[in-house]
């Protein structure tokens, strides 16, 4: 067993057992942290898998702006238990059967048929793919519109989020 | 590299599945768009696992502006639930129905 398959499992197993944690705790706190596990975990994989700057991004953009923004939140708005809301045992068996065959669909599609042959890990094409000079290079030539257009979808986000949490609409 | 990217694709269908069951299970707007988030992470999983294994950088930029959209709603989703909360002092989204019929 190699250490990079060691590795591969100590992040694959934290990431897993942390989304189903998320999806299962009452308070709502306890959620938001079981989710920043999981995104702390994702991002040890991006470096497995020699995505250096999407690794980094990911701890910044997602542990840390966004989750704390989620965190602001769930404190706003007090983190009441959810056992309160009324919820159908009924839809929760539905739901978990349904999303059980996606899953072995998804695994069936996966292992069963194969569809990478593309996928032969080429190591030196990879580590240069994930370099922050690949990618700032990428960015800044053939995809600089989408760049351009999401500096505006941020600047749109921010006016609509302080339109709408504004204390009254006149 | 050693690790086949079958491991990575189904690590990526997990999540996603548990994040398809969060929406459908729970009855906390917030947790429901957690799970939201979750599944974005799951795609951006699968994105850079395969830009990874054929050594081209453009998944990965894919996954940036996954990101950008994803503060972006982030945003504008908490500012929503902000607004709900205010009118009806509930964040339980069977309570949320004014759209419903």
């Amino acid at each position: 067993m190699s250490l990079e398959l060691i590795i591969f499992i100590v992040f694959a197993s934290v990431a897993a057992v942390s989304s189903i944690l998320m999806i299962t705790r009452s308070n709502p706190v306890i959620s938001a942290l079981f989710l920043v596990l999981n995104f702390a975990a994702l991002a040890g994989l991006y470096l497995l898998l020699n995505a250096q700057f999407i690794a980094v991004a990911q701890v910044i953009v997602y542990a840390g702006a966004i989750m704390v923004l989620f965190l602001f939140v769930i404190m706003l708005l007090k983190p009441e238990k959810e056992k309160f809301f009324s919820s159908h045992p009924k839809i929760k068996i539905f739901a978990i059967v349904i999303t059980a065959l996606v899953f072995i669909q998804l695994a069936f599609m996966i292992f069963i048929s194969r569809p990478t042959p593309a996928a032969n890990p080429a190591v030196a094409a990879s580590v240069n793919a994930g370099t922050i000079e690949q990618i700032g290079k990428e960015l800044y030539t053939n995809y600089i519109l989408p760049f351009e257009a999401a500096g505006y979808l941020l600047l749109a986000a921010t006016i609509g989020a302080l339109v709408l949490a504004k204390k009254k609409f006149e | 590299m050693t690790i086949p990217i079958e491991y990575y694709l189904i690590l990526s269908a997990f999540m996603f599945v548990v994040g398809v069951t969060g929406v459908l299970t729970r009855r906390n707007a917030i947790i429901v768009f957690m799970s939201v988030e979750l599944m974005l992470n799951s795609a951006n999983l699968t994105l850079v696992s395969f830009s990874s294994y054929m050594g081209n950088s453009v998944g990965q930029l894919f996954v940036f502006f996954v990101m950008t959209v994803a503060a972006a709603e982030a945003a504008v989703g908490l500012a929503i639930i902000i607004a709900l909360f205010r009118n009806k002092l509930t964040v339980n989204i069977d309570e949320i129905n004014i759209l419903k019929w």
